[in-house]
């Protein structure tokens, strides 16, 4: 079998204490994620540089919710028949950017609430070995 | 305050799952609108399509399509493409025309084809496209988006479930009548409560479906419609913003929102600024309103509007609800149409449809869905990626 490796290339890490990957503007400060930004998104800013940083692993959900029916292709599902699962968007800081990423496995809407912390969690993307960066609830 | 245009034809294909081409939909529209202006296709100077992305190379050039099936008469032709904005977008289009002095009548037509279930990507693998992404990477669908807006009104402002259903029980009741809906039946909130869930906390009757259908518009000078005897009923605004920097609010169909560590996020949100800028190009406010046509993809969304529009202020929606002033018969109806929830979403006919509706209830031909003595009308919509779309009409 491959090793285990992210669905996508350069988006998180995934090492013990893993992190999403954003980009920072030298200039401003304003941050970005997906890293895929070129050049800063700040209009007041006129830096054509990004470099990689990583983001903050824990954040306060902004809202949730969850797919009860199987999102169409691309999407893959992990596991046939269908099991449906959370979806959390979260709020950074001090990136002060609010990032989308599936729930962990085995945590659903019961466990979330606006504000409640979450952490960044690294979990296969469907039934492949691919990764991919997941909000797990940290139960505060 | 800018100057006005008139609308002087409106028509529409009814809504529906009719599993034809779009072509045809939008020729019903078109030759419906162009009927009711009393102006033949051969006098149309400017045609202006709204683009579907989901039929071919046809639907990419939306405008030619329509005036080659309208029969080639030589008119000056555009497409637009703003996600749901596309039909305010196209709007825009023949309105800055006429405005520039460069075109006498302009027909905008709309028209749609869509497949059943989720609106999903276009085929083939693209990972640089966010669209894509948000479907391979999260499986994040357009009702997970109407999800996370649901339930941030639950968690910061209390409302209920049962707040959702009403709004879709309501606008079952307006659309009762209205011909040209796709649903024409009651729903009772139990019927709503018994749905599926789709995506937590709202339900299958809370979100709307994916129709086809086709809308279309005759605009002209204000010269023009009085010597057509048809100045009655004006375009006051039209507003297809974009957001400013920072945008805090996640939007559709975006992964991540802007960052605001460097830039504070600005006073008003992306939502209501859509609206503040036509209140400002009309020169009306929130209170001048007799009506209004929201984009209820979703019930809770429709109160979302509520607050974005200026009805009344964040967390209140719940309240004007339940005092029935969004129903008909009270201080200012909101879609008495029947709306997305009657409608079905026909993604480039919608915002022309919205200002149909408006045309004809400030006309007082919208029957059993009348709004009494209705005066001034808003329509509102948000495309993906960033499109404004709001138009302010007036007697
Ligand atoms: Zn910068």
């Amino acid at each position: 079998m491959t090793e285990a490796a992210p669905v996508i290339d350069g988006w998180f890490t995934t090492d013990s204490q893993p992190a999403l990957i954003g980009r920072r503007c030298p200039e401003c400060g304003t941050y970005q994620f997906p890293p895929t930004g070129e050049w800063c998104p700040n209009p007041a800013c006129l830096s054509a540089v990004m470099v990689d940083t990583p983001l903050s692993r824990r954040g306060r959900v902004w809202s949730y919710t969850d797919a009860q029916y199987k999102p169409p292709p691309p999407f893959v599902a992990a596991t046939e028949p269908f099991e449906p699962f959370a979806i959390a968007a979260v709020e950074l800081r001090p990136e002060n950017i609010v990032i989308l990423g599936q729930v962990a496995s085995g945590y659903g809407v019961a466990d979330l609430h606006v504000g409640a912390e979450v952490e960044l969690v690294i979990e296969p993307i469907d039934g492949s070995r691919a990764l991919v960066w997941k909000w797990r609830p940290c139960g505060d | 305050m800018t100057e006005p245009v008139a609308v002087i034809g409106v028509g529409m294909h009814p809504w529906g799952k009719w599993g034809r081409n779009f072509v045809g939909y939008g020729l019903t529209a078109a030759r419906a609108a162009l009927d009711d202006a009393g102006v033949a296709w051969s006098d149309i100077d400017f045609v202006v399509g709204g683009e579907t992305v989901r039929n071919g190379y046809g639907g990419y050039v939306a405008g030619s399509t329509m005036a080659r099936a309208l029969g080639w008469n030589g008119a000056r032709v555009a497409t637009c493409y703003a996600a749901c904005a596309s039909g305010s977008a196209a709007i825009e289009a023949a309105r800055t025309r006429i405005l520039a002095g460069l075109c006498d009548l302009a027909l905008v037509v709309g028209a749609d084809t869509t497949p059943k279930g989720f609106l999903a990507p276009n085929a083939g693998e693209r990972w640089d496209d966010p669209d894509w992404l948000r479907f391979r990477l999260i499986g994040a669908t357009n009702p997970a988006f109407f999800g996370m807006y649901a339930r941030r009104r639950m968690d910061l402002y209390g409302a209920d479930p049962a707040d959702f259903a009403m709004v879709k029980v309501k606008n079952a009741r307006h659309g009762l009548h209205n011909p040209n809906a796709r649903y024409r039946g009651e729903v009772t909130a139990e019927e709503v409560a018994a749905s599926p869930v789709v995506c937590d906390p709202l339900r299958l009757l809370d979100i709307c479906a994916t129709s086809d259908g086709a809308a279309a518009v005759v605009l002209s000078s204000i010269d023009t419609a009085r010597r057509l005897g048809r100045g009655d009923v004006r375009i006051r605004a039209v507003s297809t913003v974009t957001p400013r920097f920072p945008n805090t609010a996640l939007d559709l169909p975006d992964i991540a929102t802007d960052s605001a560590a460097s830039v504070a996020a600005p006073d008003q949100g992306f939502r209501p600024s859509i609206a503040s800028a036509a209140y400002e190009e009309a020169g009306v406010g929130p209170d001048d309103l007799s009506l209004a046509e929201v984009y209820d993809l979703s019930t809770a969304l429709e109160l979302d509007w509520y607050e974005d529009i200026g009805l009344c202020a964040p967390g209140e929606a719940e309240k004007l609800l339940h005092a029935g002033d969004t129903t008909l018969g009270g201080r200012i109806p909101v879609n008495p149409s029947g709306g997305l929830a009657c409608f079905g979403e026909a993604v480039p006919a919608q915002a022309i449809a919205q200002v149909c509706e408006v045309t004809w209830q400030l006309r007082g031909q919208a029957g059993a869905r009348q709004v009494e003595g209705a005066q001034v009308g808003l329509t509102i919509n948000q495309g993906l990626f960033g499109h404004g779309s709001c138009v302010i009409l007036s007697r």
